[in-house]
């Protein structure tokens, strides 16, 4: 068990944080908490792509001699970009995810006076 | 643009908006010929082959389903003009920027063919969304944020579902992921990937378990924001998982390997019978139409997870039908807000003396919705209860013909309030004040909705009984072609 955590060490650690960030999302009464919990989530899925991407003694993917008539070299050697590319536009939407929240809870501060979810509940329903 | 635009000259907002949903109708509307006549379209974004570029793929379910949305919500647009100038008042470029970002998210999520393409479209429309149901006043404000929530799991799941997916058969590309697992789909993370994937796509199509963003969302949005987001926005979804069957996943590999399609056929008939039950207890009118909007879901659940070719149609003809249809019911409801501001199903007492043409219009879609035969929601259930006698399925041919009892218990309910109550004096309901009330040219007590508002509505109504009689003519030609 121990080894098996140790030898997939990343993929293990998403897993939890994503049962960190779910916990968070739901368990959580603070607004601002269920945000926070949702970002840790997305940093789960970031980091399991990312450790996806790895491979044994492999190095960065920059073709040094990139030219003409230089054969491809052996895509084993390079970790796999492709990931990291996916990795940053996925960054980008929760970035804009984040934001879009950010500003609704300030706005809901601002109306309710708190982002207690209870409580806004009850204000709500008054 | 279309923002420093409404800055400048706010009036042009609308017309450049009523431009470019036109203009994408009929670009979708003529890609449908083309992929009628010619079979299915493939662009290459910055012609990059695929596997490496991203391309998009239209076939014929996904020209299908993006006219629908795009003339949908043309139909939608042009009728709530009045209601966003009142509602959204000096954001209403910021408005009609969102919608149209809503639209091109939708669109996009329809034609693309690469699965992470999915995923950040699938984020733009719903953001967009977030952000439309956020300005309808304080209760929306809560039910928008705990939308973003819900919906951003949903999405965080789906791109952990594609991301096992990728890891397995190191492609993005919907085709090429469907020829490497026809292949070998036996790797346990090809499993895993295809649950996150249902349950990411789940919730957004608001099937019943992770429905609960849905009514608040619904009930509480400004007018002209959920008759736009109720008819399109879950049926994005729905055509997802749709896409996933037909294009990803190999044959019966979700059928058999992984029960998902057991899962959606479980889930949907417990949503038909939940929604309706739950849509009969409701007061306020939006709260039963998205009620009802979770069992009609249902509905489409229930045809997909039978996975047989009849079936499928019967899913994409209710998934048409119920667009037309909730289009209808929701303009119907804005339209009554606009005049009077009142929303419960009480208030709609003596109605349709005073408001013919809503209700003219909200009559059509209820008929329409109950299934009354020569409207479009009959055949869409007659298919898929004939979907359910050749499978064998007692259970689903029960649950359809009940659930047109029960939406008939709570859609005529309304007709009653409508058309055989006398009306009651006006006084005994405070209309509800709508946020940033503009210009007070129509007392609380108005009649009809002008001419405008109602048109569309009318149209969408008179669309499901035209849709009904044409029923065989878009089985043949598109669906029967376009499904499994």
């Amino acid at each position: 068990m121990i080894d098996e955590v140790a030898a997939r060490f990343p993929f293990w650690m998403s897993g939890l944080l994503i049962a960190i960030g779910l916990y968070g999302m739901i368990g959580k009464r603070s607004l601002l908490k269920k945000l926070v919990g949702m970002n840790i989530f997305q940093s789960a899925i970031i980091l399991f792509f990312i450790a996806g991407s790895i491979r044994e003694d492999a190095t960065v993917p920059i073709l040094l001699e990139a030219g003409h008539g230089v054969a491809a070299a052996n895509p084993a050697d390079f970790v796999n970009p492709l990931p990291h590319v996916l990795m940053l536009t996925a960054i980008v939407v929760s970035v804009a995810i984040t934001g879009v929240a950010l500003a609704f809870l300030v706005r809901i501060h601002h109306e309710f006076g708190t982002t207690d979810e209870v409580s806004l509940l009850e204000q709500v329903r008054r | 643009m279309l923002l420093l635009l409404a800055r400048w000259r706010w009036w042009l907002a609308f017309p450049v908006v009523l431009v470019a949903v036109a203009a994408s109708t009929a670009a979708a509307s003529w890609e449908l010929v083309v992929v009628l006549q010619e079979g299915t379209q493939v662009y290459r974004l910055g012609s990059w082959a695929p596997s490496i570029g991203i391309e998009y793929v239209v076939d014929l379910l996904s020209a299908f389903v993006a006219v629908i949305v795009t003339s949908v919500s043309m139909l939608v647009i042009i009728a709530t003009r009045r209601i966003a100038e009142r509602e959204a008042g000096d954001r209403l470029g910021a408005f009609y920027g969102l919608v149209l970002l809503l639209l091109a998210g939708l669109t996009g999520m329809v034609v693309t063919g690469d699965l992470f393409n999915l995923f950040v479209f699938l984020e733009i429309s719903s953001l967009a969304a977030y952000a439309l149901v956020f300005q309808g006043g304080r209760p929306a404000m809560l039910a928008g944020y705990r939308y973003l929530i819900l919906g951003s799991i949903g999405g965080s799941f789906y791109l952990l579902g594609v991301g096992f997916l990728y890891f397995t058969t190191g492609t993005l590309n919907m085709a090429d992921t469907a020829a490497a697992l026809a292949l070998d789909a036996s790797a346990r993370s090809v499993q895993a990937g295809a649950i996150f994937i249902f349950v990411g796509l789940g919730l957004k199509m608001a099937l019943v378990p992770l429905h609960l963003w849905l009514p608040d969302a619904y009930t509480h949005a400004p007018s002209s924001v959920n008759s736009l987001i109720a008819p399109v926005m879950t049926k994005v979804g729905a055509y997802a998982m749709m896409r996933m069957f037909i294009s990803v996943f190999p044959d019966g590999y979700l059928t058999n390997v992984v029960p998902i399609a057991d899962a959606l056929l479980l889930l949907g008939l417990i949503a038909i019978v939940f929604g309706a039950i739950v849509a009969v207890a409701q007061r306020d009118i939006r709260r039963m139409l998205a009620y009802s909007s979770i069992g009609q879901i249902g509905l489409i659940a229930v045809g997909i997870g039978l996975a047989t070719p009849l079936s499928f149609v019967a899913a994409q003809l209710h998934l048409m039908n119920h667009a037309v249809m909730k289009a209808t019911l929701f303009l119907s409801a804005a339209s009554v807000r606009l005049s009077t501001g009142l929303t419960d199903v009480s208030d709609l007492t003596g109605m349709g003396r005073r408001m013919p043409g809503t209700m003219a219009a909200f009559t059509l879609g209820a008929i329409a919705m109950v299934g009354i035969p020569p409207t479009a929601g009959f055949f869409s259930k007659w298919y898929l209860v004939q979907a359910g006698v050749e499978s064998g399925q007692w259970v689903v041919v029960a649950v359809v013909l009940a659930s047109s009892l029960l939406s008939a218990v709570y859609l005529f309910r309304v007709l009653e309030h409508i058309y055989l109550r006398p009306a009651q004096p006006d006084a005994a309901h405070a209309p509800v004040v709508i946020p940033q009330g503009g210009s007070n040219d129509e007392p609380a007590d108005a009649g009809e909705s002008p001419a405008d508002v109602i048109a569309p509505a009318l149209l969408l109504g008179a669309a499901t009984i035209v849709l009904g009689i044409l029923n065989s003519w878009i089985v043949i030609n598109v669906l029967d072609r376009a499904g499994l």
